[in-house]
């Protein structure tokens, strides 16, 4: 690398193996999520994933609107990922756009395959997922913010959905890409995995690698995602945190 | 969900939940594995091959046969029986729709009240926006929400106001047998019921009102600690006007025992085991 | 959903409070609820700023772009505001374009930054007929807990006083600059309770309104723009007391603002 374009494509990977921001191949950008960052919400949550900021909000189980959508033996969750016109460098108009509709689809099915519908027949359950500030992996980070405001919201389901991107840039597979790996790398897949039984339920990918290639990424995304888990349940834990005070003798 | 084939050990955070049969209180969250010690999987659980796991966010409580979680957050979930305070929506020809806090609306049919109503006159007695205490009589496998206004302390709600706390907190906000309800009552004077859905209703002067308004506010902001029945009761102390000031001297006693068949059906804990583990380390446990 | 419903129970307990001059968080009848500003909070926009009143919690962003002035004004930039009450916010928002309530907040902000003159818009001017600056204002409200409109206002503005023209990213200039604010308007909002008027309406307060006015002011004393909104009225001497009020608030809210901006 380093010659003819140099100009434009940045070096993704040092030979020592250190990606443009500092990680290795198989590190996190730093995440915080507070779960309950909204007062009017059934639940809700806030994620700082590097530079992604990212809002959820869950309401319901609720009556269903528009009521056609209504489903006689359980809960339909309707899910809209959306962007802020200002989280991105180029403004983004307000409203609707075909990205944003594929994401709130994948998203809801999803979340589809972990939440107990079946208990809450003719509701909706409304995931609404807003990024302030986009970095790469957005749609990861609002997975997972969503998925902290459906525990918040006391929905049942049968696990928490930590998700993140692997892709690779550089020649390498890496883990939760940053904005210049998903511009300039070769490949970005973005997953979410069901923790409790081990398999994926958003799967995705644009761009090219080989068969190798391909499962040395899921492996990577899987251990990635365990990791995103323990940042979940210890946000939840700091909400409900049930820590007795001590009585102090008077 | 399909069977569980993973072969490592399971991962778990350092705080995971260990099991604690003497009901020492334990937060699990979805998707997490229960020490189901040969219980069979009750509300908030699920299984998958043997193993037992948490499906909702709450408190691990073993019932035996059933090991169960306890919700501590969410929506209002009606069970039969539970009084609750609803607010009409709609108003259709035999029967009007309540906004309880469930998720859905609950229809009370113009047979489930005191009242003769005829076909297209519902209106006559109740309107959108007004506010009622009803009971959950059925629930059926469609959701629907079956009530009735027909019972002791049941009927239609008319002045004072209208707090809502998250329904997971209506059993600290009745306390143990009763005691932090009678505590709020006994130091502002204010009739008080508590629907099992969190809507709590107040009545009595407004400095009587507020202050159980911010009881209420402390209870649901600070409910997870000890010793909050004694910090409630030294903030409406605190806040009695002049006139009252004195030391414990109940005001207006006399009302609030009039009034004591409209909160009673709140002042009771609720009857089964909803709320019990919930209670344990709460206000006079030490 | 829009079908909420609030129990006539509280709205009249609200009336009948604000009758003895009380409320229902116990704030008196002239007394915002607890403000704060949190500038920059997005690091993508060209300013930004998060500004809570109570629990309401709206986030504005400035994201500034080159394009073309309007023809009748070839010397000046472009400002133009928009707002999302996205359901996110609150359970009485819905999905979908943009709905009235909306619109009445994007231009009711718009008018006060507008005609305040908050940023000189001739400085927005590249290239006379040419080339100018537009200026995009969306405001995103986060979390509704009524008076939006103040909220916005001054999330708006907390984002201006501290924002950056781009001018190197674009090739415009040499380097970044700031924008600069020349005046600094603050609306007030205020809502009839019976024969009271309350300022920094709560949503319940909002639903037991009977009337609500919005009094955008400067700080050189000029009264920029006004709404009357929701079902209600008010008499020509209700009108000149709030603008009293509106001044005295105005000048704690630009304090707030500009402690942000610095």
């Amino acid at each position: 690398m380093g010659s003819v374009g140099a100009k434009d494509v940045p070096v993704l990977l040092s030979p020592e193996g250190i990606r443009i921001d500092g990680r290795r191949v198989n590190e996190l950008r730093p995440i915080k999520i507070t779960a309950g960052a909204l007062k009017h919400a059934d639940g809700s949550a806030f994620v700082q994933w590097g530079l992604n900021k990212v809002m959820a909000a869950v309401y319901g189980p609720r009556e269903v609107h528009p009521r056609h959508l209504q489903q006689n033996t359980k809960a339909v969750i309707q899910c809209k990922y959306n962007m802020a016109a200002f989280s991105v460098d180029e403004r983004k108009r307000p409203g609707l756009d075909r990205r944003s509709q594929e994401i709130s689809k994948v998203v809801a099915e999803a979340f589809e395959s972990v939440v107990f519908a079946e208990e809450f027949p003719r509701t909706s359950i409304d995931v609404y997922i807003e990024v302030l500030q986009a970095n790469a992996g957005t749609r990861c980070a609002g997975l997972v913010a969503a998925s902290v405001a459906l525990a918040d919201a006391g929905i049942p389901m049968a696990d928490l959905l930590p998700a993140v991107a692997v892709g690779k840039a550089g020649g390498a597979i890496i883990v939760d890409l940053n904005k210049e790996e998903d511009n300039f790398g070769e490949a970005d897949l973005p997953m979410a995995l069901v923790p409790q039984s081990g398999r994926l339920v958003l799967l995705q990918m644009e761009g090219h690698m080989t068969r190798e290639e391909l499962a040395t990424a899921l492996d990577l995304g899987v251990q990635g995602c365990r990791g995103i888990y323990e940042i979940m349940q210890q946000a939840l834990r700091d909400r409900y945190s049930v820590a007795p005070v001590p009585e102090v003798t008077a | 969900m399909g069977g569980s084939h993973r072969t490592g050990p399971r991962r778990r955070g350092p705080r995971g939940s260990s099991p604690h049969p003497s009901g020492e209180r334990v937060l699990v969250l979805p998707g997490e594995e229960i020490p189901s010690q040969g219980l069979k999987p009750g509300p908030g659980t699920y299984r998958v091959g043997g193993r037992v796991y948490a499906s909702v966010l709450g408190l691990l409580s073993a019932r035996p046969p059933f090991v169960q979680v306890i919700p501590l957050s969410g929506r209002y979930i009606p069970k039969p029986n539970d009084v609750v305070i609803g607010t009409v929506t709609d108003v259709q020809g035999t029967f009007w729709l309540l906004d309880i806090g469930a998720p859905r609306w609950a229809p009370l049919h113009m047979t489930g009240t005191p009242w003769k109503v005829d076909v297209g006159e519902t209106e006559q007695y109740l309107r959108v926006g007004e506010s009622v205490v009803v009971r959950v009589e059925n629930l059926d496998p469609t959701g629907r929400i079956g009530v009735t206004m027909l019972g002791e302390g049941l009927g239609k709600l008319e002045g004072g106001s209208i707090v809502h706390v998250s329904p997971a907190r209506v059993p600290r906000v009745v306390g143990r047998g009763g005691s932090m309800i009678q505590t709020i009552t006994r130091q502002t004077g204010a009739q008080v019921a508590v629907g099992q859905n969190g809507r709590v209703w107040v009545n009595g002067d407004p400095e009587a009102i507020h202050r159980v308004r911010e009881a209420l506010r402390m209870i649901s902001e600070d409910g997870q600690r000890s010793g909050l029945t004694e910090r409630v009761e030294s903030y409406l102390r605190s806040t009695a006007s002049s006139d009252e000031a004195g030391e414990d001297h109940p005001p207006a006693g006399e009302s609030a025992h009039r009034d004591a068949p409209e909160g009673s059906f709140a002042s009771s804990p609720p009857p089964d085991d909803r709320d019990d583990s919930d209670e344990p380390r709460t206000d006079e446990n030490n | 959903m829009s079908d909420e419903v609030t129990a006539e129970i509280l709205t009249t307990h609200v009336l009948e409070l604000a009758a003895h001059g009380k409320r229902l968080d116990g704030r008196g009848t002239d007394e915002y609820r607890k403000i704060s500003v949190e500038p920059g909070f997005v690091s993508t926009a060209d300013g930004s700023a998060l500004v809570r009143i109570g629990d309401t919690a709206v986030l504005a962003g400035i994201k500034l772009e080159p394009g073309k002035p309007f023809p009748d004004t070839p010397n000046a930039g472009v400002l133009t505001t928009n707002a999302e009450l996205i359901p996110l916010s609150s359970p009485i928002f819905e999905p979908g374009p943009p709905q009235p309530g909306a619109i009445e907040v994007s231009r009711v902000v718009d008018r006060s930054i507008r005609a305040a003159e908050t940023i000189d818009l001739t400085r927005l001017c590249v290239t006379p007929g040419e080339k100018s600056w537009i200026c995009y204002v969306d405001l995103h409200v986060l979390d509704h807990g009524g008076n939006l409109i103040d909220a916005a206002q001054l999330a708006a503005l907390g984002a201006l006083a501290h924002a950056t023209v781009p001018a190197k990213r674009f090739g415009i200039a040499e380097a970044d600059y700031r924008l600069e604010v020349v005046h600094y308007p603050a609306e007030c909002t205020f809502v009839r309770l019976g024969e009271a008027i309350v300022v920094d309406p709560t949503f319940d307060e909002e639903r037991a309104a009977q009337g609500r006015l919005t009094i955008a002011t400067d700080e050189i004393g000029r009264i920029v723009a006004m709404q009357k909104g929701l079902v209600g009225a008010f008499s020509p001497d209700d009108v000149k007391a709030m603008v009293e009020r509106a001044f005295r608030h105005g000048e704690k809210l630009r304090a707030i603002a500009k402690g942000a901006a610095a």
